[in-house]
């Protein structure tokens, strides 16, 4: 290996470990807020990268069809309690619903393909990030208080389902988006990929913009606060349902943009969302599902392992991509003290 | 002393015999019969049902890793493969390399590979992980059942992707096991073997420990349970079952490739658990049946409602696991129980006719001498100094009682003397020595009982092995002879002392109850005929009064001084005054985490600073 080929994968590890990074962010989040370690997360970056190389290949965008269906499947699930209490259901869930048709009506009547990038972007955001919220609503939230495992088996199971789902609306054929922009960037002997940069360059707002949002409004500080005490939040007016729903807001958020910033890079298929947040994971789990530097922190150093292994060792990359956090265990279970978790 | 097994027969006489065959013995016997008739069946359903029973293995290893013990494993299926695998190997001789030759195709040699490869890996993960919290454990297996996924299918002695094929038949001595009814007859035995070990050690002292490791943790250290050797057994029962059923997978199918081993299948083994009920071994048979039926089903019908094309069963399964969720999170056994059946009844253990013999006790420390000492304690939270430089010293057959306004620092002081915290500095001696380092559970088996001020109990296991968890370190039957029922004479014993101690403290009558039903004053005194099961030299009581009524107080205050007679160290935190001045004979009283005063009680009731922290200055 010379030196031109580790500054190579040096960035392709860095570019994927800014994805990682990302998502690892998102399923602490989550799970602090709501104790559900989101395995759907992984769809959400298959829905954001599907969304774009369908677009700009023509497709019909048949994710605002899914959109539409959860809004009316939450209503539909809202209407016997409501009934019973002789009044309709919530203002909300109709402006969702009106707000999915007005979506696919104008998604029906653009000219999809010839819309610039960044229009394009963002409505695949919005297709993606209103059913983040739904999905907590329609498969979370009636079990909030269960058991953690019930809450796992729950996440396990959506996942299934929108991969399933992902696979009748994308078919099993792997798509690929336009790169945002041509040229890179040539910084003495090392070129960076245009991409890359984007992917680091987004990477880098997005975790300035969360830490802004978690520390200085007072929505971030309530969605803190629901995290690190559920009842004592709920005592102080914050509501937990609507915590959980920003929680899933976000990342799905955090999912789409994933989804548009490697569509790119890599080809994607129906499923491949779930290996990548696989990898979000086990970072967040570096950072003891607790902090999110940490985490960050060790998402990045997976994506460099991941890149570096592919060169050396292609066939066995994710072996030693998986079975690389056996070290990181021993070094935890060497440093921490035992403590309980009460169920 | 003759050893009669406790069965139904004492309850009731012969003629409540026919009455009382407990529901689930009849299903059981129904069951089996209906297994018998099942290679009558066409091939094709004896084939579902082979796969029924290679999966109800796993799974019951998912219900006690899962169910009982509160763990979660994604790897159970790659625990499958290593069974598979390692057996696959040994049986197809021709990828064995020369100097393994002599074993090929031994079906005994292969099964024996297979576990202790198993073996090694789970105890490798189970080491590194279980130390931890939740989290690790389904992370150290998702990432174990990724690679092995993945080396199952570079390894190119294994087969690659294309896996191996043509195996060999099953060679048991002179029978070969051939046709899938002959599988069957093999699977479904080691089903209902391990069904029937697995009851008999939940039903057991070690069983115990697995069972309060769901939500009971700090309470079953301080009882001396070693909870990282019980969760460590359970994760590697659970795995030694997996790999048992990849062993008769590989005989059954005559095939290996990777596929049926990556994490996929290692999430369909937890649902199984979950869809039959994770928290009773019939789930495992109906979870792994009604899964697979179903899925069956679904794979026949679903394309022909809606075309061949997209993946319709993935979504109706999620849909009814999500489903199952919200409206049955018990499982189906779980709420076919609730609905139908007689109410959750924990195990019934009736006295047996003959006495058992009373276990052995600890030799107390003469009276007088001491026997726990704080010298210097000190316990700092951050800025918080909950204790500070706190001295005292508890004698053999006395009762000190440790009092102060709430906030004081009390519990704080117990958990330390407890060794369930670590002092800031300053050091606690038990008998002299100095326990600094100790765990609970070394203090527990040193001789020190403790009840705690927010009962910690296990709400669905039954008062009586409630208390039977307190003498778990009386006597040492293993796990293994658990499965067998070779325990029964120490588990007779063992459950007479738990017996005894429940009478003591006057809960008798209620030795069968779910601890979860019994009033807050009757948990704590469960907690107390707890602690006196472990046989210990020194007593912790934290608010042992709070929530009895006023005779059951007396009994308790008769009951703490006939302990004082026989020599044993009381140290109790209390708040009801009339109680604690009646009974004890030195008091300490600590405020703000300091000791202020110590004395007679009489003496303490009239000491102006003892006023002041209670009252306020008076004038």
């Amino acid at each position: 290996m010379d030196s031109q080929i580790a500054l190579l994968l040096g960035q392709d590890g860095l570019t994927s470990g800014a994805i990682y990074a990302l998502l690892a962010l998102s399923l602490v989040l989550v799970f602090s807020i709501t104790r559900v370690l989101l395995v759907p997360q992984g769809e959400f970056v298959t829905f954001g990268a599907m969304a774009m190389a369908g677009m700009q290949a023509g497709k019909p965008a048949t994710l605002a069809w899914l959109l539409l269906g959860l809004a009316a499947l939450r209503l539909a699930l809202m209407l016997p309690a409501a009934l019973r209490r002789r009044r309709l259901p919530a203002a909300r869930s109709w402006g969702m619903l009106a707000y999915a048709v007005a979506l696919l009506l104008l998604l029906r009547n653009l000219p999809l393909q010839q819309l610039p990038m960044a229009v394009q972007a963002l409505l695949a955001l919005a297709m993606v990030v209103p059913m983040g919220p739904l999905l907590y609503d329609i498969v979370f939230r009636p079990i909030a208080s269960a058991h953690a495992l019930v809450l796992l088996i729950a996440s396990i199971a959506l996942h299934g389902v929108l991969v399933g789902v992902s696979l009748l609306m994308f078919g099993a054929e792997g798509a690929r988006s336009e790169p945002f922009s041509g040229n890179g960037l040539a910084l003495g002997a090392v070129t960076f990929k245009a991409q890359t940069l984007w992917v680091i360059g987004v990477t880098l707002g997005l975790l300035l913009a969360l830490y802004a949002f978690f520390n200085h409004t007072l929505l971030g500080k309530a969605l803190r606060a629901t995290a690190v005490q559920r009842l004592g939040a709920e005592l102080m007016g914050i509501s937990t349902a609507f915590a959980g729903q920003a929680s899933f807001a976000l990342a799905a958020f955090i999912g789409c943009l994933s989804g548009i910033l490697i569509a790119p890079l890599t080809t994607l298929y129906f499923d491949s969302g779930f290996l990548i947040a696989l990898k979000g994971f086990v970072g967040a789990v570096t950072g003891g599902m607790a902090s999110y530097p940490v985490a960050a922190l060790g998402a990045g150093g997976i994506g460099l392992v991941e890149s570096f292994s592919t060169f050396w060792a292609s066939d066995y990359k994710e072996v030693i991509v998986f079975t690389l956090i056996l070290p990181f265990l021993l070094w935890r279970s060497l440093t921490t003290r035992h403590t309980e978790e009460e169920a | 002393m003759s050893y009669v097994p406790p069965s139904n027969l004492h309850d009731g006489g012969p003629a409540a015999v026919a009455r009382r065959l407990p529901a689930a013995r009849v299903l059981l016997i129904a069951l089996v019969l209906a297994l018998a008739a099942v290679p009558l069946l066409p091939a094709f359903y004896v084939t579902l049902f082979n796969n029924i029973g290679l999966a109800a293995l796993v799974v019951l290893g998912v219900v006690l890793l899962t169910g009982v013990a509160g763990m979660t494993s994604f790897g159970q299926a790659a625990f499958v493969g290593t069974g598979a695998y390692a057996t696959a190997w040994i049986a197809s001789a021709s990828a064995l390399p020369a100097w393994l030759a002599w074993a090929g195709g031994s079906p005994w040699f292969a099964l024996l590979a297979g576990l202790l490869v198993t073996l090694c890996v789970a105890g490798l993960l189970g080491v590194l992980t279980l130390r931890l919290s939740g989290h690790y454990l389904p992370l150290g297996t998702i990432a174990w059942g990724i690679a092995v996924y993945y080396l199952f299918g570079t390894f190119q002695s294994l087969g690659g992707h294309n896996g191996l094929a043509n195996l060999p038949a099953l060679q048991l001595g002179a029978w070969t096991l051939e046709r899938g009814e002959q599988m069957f007859y093999l699977i479904w035995l080691l089903v209902l073997a391990s069904g029937w070990a697995l009851h008999n050690l939940l039903d057991s002292r070690s069983g115990r420990a697995i069972r309060a490791l769901n939500g009971g943790q700090a309470m079953a250290a301080s009882m001396g349970v070693d909870v990282f050797r019980a969760k460590l057994a359970a994760f590697l029962l659970a795995a030694l079952l997996a790999s048992l059923s990849g062993w008769l997978y590989v005989y059954t199918q005559r095939f290996v490739s990777p596929t049926p081993f990556g994490v996929n299948q290692g999430i369909d083994y937890l649902f199984m658990a979950l869809i039959g009920g994770a928290a009773q071994l019939w789930g495992a048979v109906v979870g792994a049946g009604l899964f697979i039926l179903a899925k069956d089903w679904l794979q026949d019908w679903l394309p022909r409602i809606f075309g061949e094309t997209g993946n319709f069963e993935a979504i109706v399964f999620g849909v009814l696991i999500i489903l199952v969720m919200h409206r049955a999170p018990t499982g189906v056994v779980g709420w076919l129980s609730q609905r139908f059946g007689p109410g959750r009844t924990p195990v019934r253990h009736p006295a047996p006719n003959a006495p058992a013999a009373a276990l052995a006790r600890r030799p107390l420390p003469p009276r007088g001498s001491t026997v726990l000492e704080a010298r210097g304690l000190t316990r700092r939270f951050g800025g918080l100094v909950a204790n500070n430089d706190i001295n005292l010293a508890l004698h053999a057959g006395e009762i000190l009682a440790v009092i102060g306004p709430n906030g004081a620092g009390k519990s704080t002081l117990f958990n330390q003397l407890s060794c369930c915290d670590m002092p800031s500095a300053g050091e606690v001696r038990f008998h002299g020595r100095s326990v600094a380092g100790w765990s609970a559970r070394q203090i527990a088996a040193a001789g020190l009982a403790r009840t705690f001020q927010h009962v910690k109990l296990l709400p669905r296991m039954s008062v009586l092995e409630n208390v039977a968890l307190g003498a778990h370190l009386r006597v040492r039957p293993g796990l293994a002879r658990s499965m067998l029922r070779l325990d029964r004479l120490e588990e007779a014993r063992l459950l007479a002392e738990a017996r005894h101690q429940l009478e003591r403290v006057g809960l008798g009558a209620h030795a069968h109850v779910e601890a979860g039903n019994l009033s807050l004053g009757q948990q704590r005194l469960l907690e107390i005929a707890r602690a006196l099961c472990a046989d210990p030299s020194v007593l912790l009581l934290d608010e042992p009064a709070a929530g009895l009524r006023h005779a059951e107080k007396q009994a308790l205050a008769a009951l703490l001084g006939r302990l004082r007679e026989e020599g044993m160290a009381v140290l109790l935190v209390e708040h009801d005054m009339d109680f604690v001045m009646g009974l004890v004979d030195r008091v300490v009283v600590v405020v703000f985490g300091e000791k202020i005063v110590e004395g007679l009680p009489a003496a303490v009731q009239s000491d102006p600073r003892v006023l002041e922290a209670y009252l306020g200055a008076c004038a």
